[in-house]
Parts: C-alpha cells; structure tokens; sequence
C-alpha cells in the first residue's frame, strides 16, 4: 500500500513487535508523532522529562526484558541528548533502536535550524546507523536496524530520518519482524578439544562470565560446566544475576570491588574459563599483570574481544550457548577436593571480614532492602559506591533482574533505567542511587508520575561523590576537592512530594523498615532518603592500576 | 595517513585489502574506527572495482600479530565491511603512483633530472619554463629512492596516491572466506 514515510516508521516499528516507546517530539519528528497518534492503540508512546531520559528508560526495558528498547527523538539538541544514553547501551551490549528526526535533504549541509550530523556523532557508539533521506530506503534501514540490534553482540543502531523522507510516501508492505542472525562458531573442533583438555587437566579450575552470559540465556550450561569440574563461579559486574546469588558454587563479582573469595579464588586458579564476558580493565586491573602463566579459556560471540585485553590460551568465537553445549560433551566429570576445600576457606574466611556493625550502614540498609526483593523484581543500580554495595550485597535468583550500567558507568541511568525495567516487566521496580547521580536524573520523577509507576528509590545520600571522595581519601592525600554536596540544601522529600511523588527521610534502621513497608505498598514512585555516613567506603578495593596481588579489605589498622 | 605512532613490540608492516558496501560514509566509518583505536596506518587508498557494488580500500598498517588480529576482527564489525583480506607482500603485484613538480631552474638541473627520469622510467607529465612535473608509477620503494634522489634539486610540490595491491595468479578477492 501507499504510505507516508512517517507512516512507514510506526507500521515497521509495529511489524517489528515494538509496542512501547520512549521519546520526546520536535520539529523533524512531528510527523512520527502524528502517525503514532494514529496508531496510539498499538504503540505506547512514554513521554520522557529529557531524551537522555528516554535513552535510559529503553535501555532499562531492553535489559530487563531481553526485547529491544526503542527511543524517538528530533533534530539536533534531541539527538545529542541521546548521545549518552546510547553510549551506556553501547557499553554494555544493550539491543537498542534509535529513531531521529533531520531537517529536510534540501537543508542538509547548510546548518539549518536544528541540524546536526547524528550519524557522525554516533559512529563510534553505535554498532551500526543510518542516514535515511529516500523514503524507499526506510522501511528496509528500520528491518536491518533491528536485525542487527538483536544480532550477535548486541547493541544501540540508530536510524536518522530526514523530514522528506517522512513526508513522502511509497509502497509498503507487511514483512514478518527480523529474527536476529545466526551466530557462526568461528572455532576448529581442535580448538575446542584443546580447550577442554586444558579444563580436563587443570587443577584449580575456575568459572568466570559476564553479561554476554545473560544476553545468550548460557546460565544453566555455566552451572552444568562448574559442577562437572568441581569449580567455583564468578562474574562481572555485568553478569551479577546470571547465575543465583546463593548457588552453592557462586562466589560473587570481580574487579575492582570484587569480594573477598571470588577475588582470591581466581587470583589462585590455574585455569580461567572466561565465559561472554571481556575483561575489562576494571575487572582485572593492570591487563599485563593479570594471571600471569594460567590458562585462559576465552569464549565470546564478539571475536574482537578474544587476545584484546588478556592472552588467550584458548580463544573460541562464538554463541556461548552452543560453543558450552559442544565443550560439555569433551569434559571429564571429576571431583577437585583439594580445590573445594581451599574454596571453602576462602568463604569462611570472607565470613570473617564481612561488615557487622549495627545501625544504618550501607550494608544493613541494602539487606533491609533485600527483605523485600522477590525473586522478579528487578533492581536497578546507579553509578557509584552504591552501585558497588548493591553489587557486593544483595541477592539475586533470576537473570536480568539486576541492571547498572558497567561499561560506561552513566551517573543519572537510574532513573530512567528504572521506569523501562518497570514497564518492560509490569511490576515494581527498584532503584538503588546515590545522591549525587540522582541529582543527574531527578526530572524523570515527572516521568515516574505520569505513568503512575510503582519504583521504589532507595537514595543513599552521604551529602558528597562518594566514589571520588574514596579516591580522594585514600590515593590523594584526603584533599576531597569539589566532591562535597553537604552545601545543598534539597529535601528530597518536599521534592518528590512536589513532583506529586511521596516519599520519606530515613536516619536509622528502624526507620528504613518502616519507610520500606510504606514504600513497597505504594502506587506510584517512592523516594526513600536514606542517610548513609560520608565517610563509608567500598572494600574491598583493588587500587587502580594494580593487581589481583594488591587488593585490600580494610583501610587503617 | 598517520593515525598515531606507539611502540608495539615487534612491529611489522602488513597489506590488507578490504571490500566495502560502495556506500557514501563508508571511508568515514573505516577510518574513524581506525582512528578510535589508535591503529597505525601508514597508507590507505580507495578505489572502485570490478563490481559496481563494491569498493575497495587498501591498507598499510603497522603493528604486532596481536594488533593485526584486532584490526581485521574490527573491520569485521563494520556491517558495510564484506572481505578483509590479508596480502601476502611475495604473492601480491604491490603499486603506487607519483607526481612530482621539480623547478625548471638550471639547463644543468634540467638535464640531471631528466637523466634520472630516464633511469627510473618516470614520465614527464608536464614541462613548462619554470617547472616539471614526472610521474612515476612502482613499488613504494622505488617511489621513496627516486623521491630520494630528487631531493638535490627543487621539489615543489609531491603528491603520492598510496598503495594499490592485488594477489598474483587467479586468485579473487571477492570469494574469500571471512575471517
């Protein structure tokens, strides 16, 4: 049939199985949204307070709910709005359309009124994107963003739809929506033979993913893996919820802020199973004195990501899925009681050093919180030293239940986050972040409010940057420059209330309980100003630049 | 084109050939990534093909096995990217063009220069009162000696087109596997 490019955009999306997308209208993209306004039966559209908040709120939805997150945004400051929220996706391999407005072909190149080369901006953070300014080239730019979106390593593309595209028309016709490429296992059956007799041989074998484990679904074959080989598992921070947080064989996250057993087991293992995951320089501080002499078994979708940061003993290219699914069959079942028994001092010995005071310290409020987490609820994390705690702390059983952003570590991706993964799941939503970060995202309160959504936000306000004030403490000289928020004076409380959300200030334990019970009861979003000591920090602590060698647990003494 | 220099421990210079969507930005899309992550490219042309959909980008690239096998699984992220191809220089017919403007100052430069032209096998392209322009076509060796030598005279101006490579015999590169 004839169609209006605009048109084209809506039906595609629809043929694509979007029916929910977030966004913010303008000059190039008023005809999207008057389309959209035909079609508001089928297509949801949220209105975002900012677009960055859009980008957020799809990413959120498309981590929570494993679907592609899709935003809409005009012209020039609309898409350069977007630019963060698309890195963060970028970043963390999150499967993202992204639809801008432009001014008309006749006005590219002449600086018009809100013109802007997105495309140009967004070739390093995008996998792929297009510059649409034929409407027969639409439909089809709009099927192949999708595929590749889904396809392999997942991540953001971004479509740029010039105005004379969505207002010329040309024939359209339903197509069934894009199923993502199949993934090619670029390895020789002697690699994977290889890989399995290093595995076979290994006497301290230990299990690591990432979030390519839960964007392929690899989390039972993980467990499969570690209990055939008798080895302990552990992950990323993007691959926290992958396995269930009290999995007999799992010791926790990595890196930096990595806990005390998962840390030290696999500073002591021979063989390091590496599973979708890229070893990121924070995961494993200085790269060139990470496992020196060990095993690496590589296993990735993205090829690039295999000998990048580490030297690879076994680098296999693939699905992980089915790169385990060969790799089980070669593996021989045994028992490594030596192994099991050092890993089992590692936990007692983390027992030892766990944090037990009393009173409102962040590990208290976190398991407070987690008293109420069921096993669907998903937990969004901002950026900072409450990030580390909810990492470190709270438990976890199913997989995209707990979303952050790892790689590119957007302070302000909470809120945002936080609405996507409550509308992509129809349920409560919970957002852990602190109070410098909420600063960056409070406009989304507005959001959270018109859609009436039920987010609990735990706001850990220590009054500064604590992150950065930890590394100003500890690694310069305590000169706490400009991280201090002590001088604002916000009662984040009036706030939400004056955002016609509710919310309570908390300043002892007993008090968060009670504000939790209020706050998982309510209708709509729920600000909990929670006061966490300033001078609180994340351990334990890999110094930046150092090694698995130079981890600490406790500061002073 | 230099996109920066770093110390790579046991640098080598490697010749790929890389058939791309004949696409406007698709230079653009190459060469950012290049540059993005810090590979060090010493010459890069494109061209058109046999085939109206393609085109064809040739690269030198400086680097360690590593670095190499970063920058061919890089390009093939790139969706406009169809064959990356690594040339062995034994098995590959390597070429580059010059132009050379020297000053016509002196009946004595003029003569050297045109001896030298001569044995070199340059073509005189242009020749006015005050100026020559020789073009060259050869190895990149071959430019970088005459360039070289012409250095006792005048250059006014050069400009090289960097390097165009094909594989000897029959082999295409249009049916080689990926990666």
């Amino acid at each position: 049939m004839l169609l209006q490019g605009s048109e084209i955009v809506v039906r595609t999306l629809m043929e694509q199985g979007v029916d929910l997308v977030y966004g913010f209208p303008g000059g190039t993209v008023v005809d999207i949204y008057d389309a959209l306004y035909q079609h508001q039966n089928d297509i949801r559209h949220v209105l975002t307070a900012h677009e960055q908040g859009a980008t957020h709120a799809a990413d959120g939805y498309a981590r929570a709910t494993g679907k592609v997150g899709v935003c809409i945004a005009t012209s020039g400051p609309g898409a350069t709005n977007l630019v963060t929220g698309i890195a963060t996706a970028f970043l963390d391999s999150v499967p993202m359309v992204v639809i801008t407005g432009n001014v008309a072909l006749d006005n590219i190149g002449t600086d018009a009124f809100q013109e802007i080369d997105i495309t140009g901006i967004t070739l390093p953070i995008t996998k792929h994107n297009y510059f649409v300014s034929d409407v027969n080239k639409l439909a089809p730019a709009i099927r192949e963003a999708f595929v590749l979106a889904c396809s392999g390593r997942p991540g953001p593309v971004l479509v740029d739809v010039t105005k004379n595209a969505q207002e010329d028309k040309t024939e359209w016709e339903q197509m069934p929506p894009a199923a993502s490429e199949k993934t090619t296992q670029r390895y020789l059956r002697e690699e994977l033979v290889g890989a399995a007799e290093a595995i076979n041989t290994s006497v301290r074998p230990y299990v690591y993913f990432g979030g390519g484990a839960i964007s392929c679904g690899a989390q039972e074959l993980i467990i499969e893996l570690a209990d055939a080989i008798d080895a302990p598992i552990g992950c990323s921070l993007m691959g926290i919820s992958g396995v269930p947080t009290g999995h007999p064989r799992f010791l926790g996250m990595e890196g930096m802020h990595g806990r005390l057993a998962s840390t030290l087991a696999m500073r002591e293992s021979d063989c390091l199973i590496a599973l979708g995951t890229r070893f990121n320089d924070r995961a494993t501080g200085n790269r060139s004195n990470f496992k020196p002499g060990a095993t690496i078994v590589h296993i990735d979708v993205d090829v690039s990501e295999l000998s990048k940061n580490t030297s690879d003993s076994f680098a296999l290219a693939g699905d992980l899925k089915v790169a385990l699914q060969e790799l089980l069959p070669l593996i021989r079942k045994r028992a490594r009681t030596n192994w099991s028994e050092y890993v089992a001092g590692l936990r007692a010995q983390e027992a030892g050093v766990l944090d037990r005071r009393e009173g409102l310290t962040p590990r208290n409020a976190l398991l407070a919180l987690g008293e109420h987490l069921d096993a669907a609820t998903c937990v969004v994390a901002d950026v900072g030293q409450h990030q580390m705690w909810a990492a470190q702390t709270l438990r976890f059983e199913r997989p995209r239940t707990f979303v952050t952003s790892g790689g590119l570590g957007t302070m302000g991706f909470g809120l945002g986050a936080a609405i996507g993964a409550a509308m992509g799941t129809g349920r409560r939503s919970v957002l852990v972040i602190g109070d410098g970060g909420f600063y960056m995202c409070l406009n989304e309160l507005a959001t959270a409010v018109a859609e009436r959504l039920p987010i609990v936000v735990l706001l850990m306000n220590n009054a500064s940057l604590g992150m950065v004030r930890q590394w100003q403490r500890l690694f310069y000289g305590g000169r706490c420059n400009q991280t201090s928020l002590a001088g604002r004076k916000t009662d984040f409380v009036m706030l939400a209330r004056a955002f016609g959300a509710d919310g309570a200030r908390v300043e002892s334990l007993d008090d968060l309980r009670e504000a939790l019970d209020v706050a998982f009861r309510a209708q709509g979003p729920f600000l909990i100003d929670c006061a966490i000591d300033a001078d609180e920090l994340v351990l334990p602590m890999m110094p930046p630049g150092g090694t698995l060698d130079d981890v600490f647990y406790k500061v002073g003494e | 084109m230099t996109c920066s220099i770093r110390l790579v421990s046991s640098m080598e210079r490697y010749t790929f050939a890389i058939l791309v969507r004949n696409q406007s930005g698709v230079l653009n899309r190459v060469t950012s990534m290049f540059r993005r992550r810090q590979f060090n490219i010493s010459s890069l042309t494109v061209s058109e093909t046999e085939s109206a959909d393609l085109s064809r980008i040739t690269v030198l690239f400086d680097g360690d096995e590593q670095a190499k096998q970063q920058l061919k699984s890089q390009l093939y992220k790139l969706p406009d990217i169809k064959v990356v191809s690594e040339l062995d220089r034994e098995q590959t017919v390597n070429c580059e063009l010059l132009l050379i403007k020297l000053a016509n100052s002196s009946a004595a430069a003029r003569n050297d220069i045109l001896d030298a032209a001569g044995a070199f096998e340059a073509r005189v392209m242009d020749y006015a009162r005050d100026a020559i322009i020789l073009q060259l076509v050869g190895e990149s060796r071959h430019i970088d000696n005459f360039i070289d030598l012409m250095r006792d005279y005048e250059i006014l101006e050069i400009c090289r087109t960097g390097v165009v490579s094909l594989q000897r015999g029959s082999a295409v590169m249009r049916n080689a596997k990926r990666l």
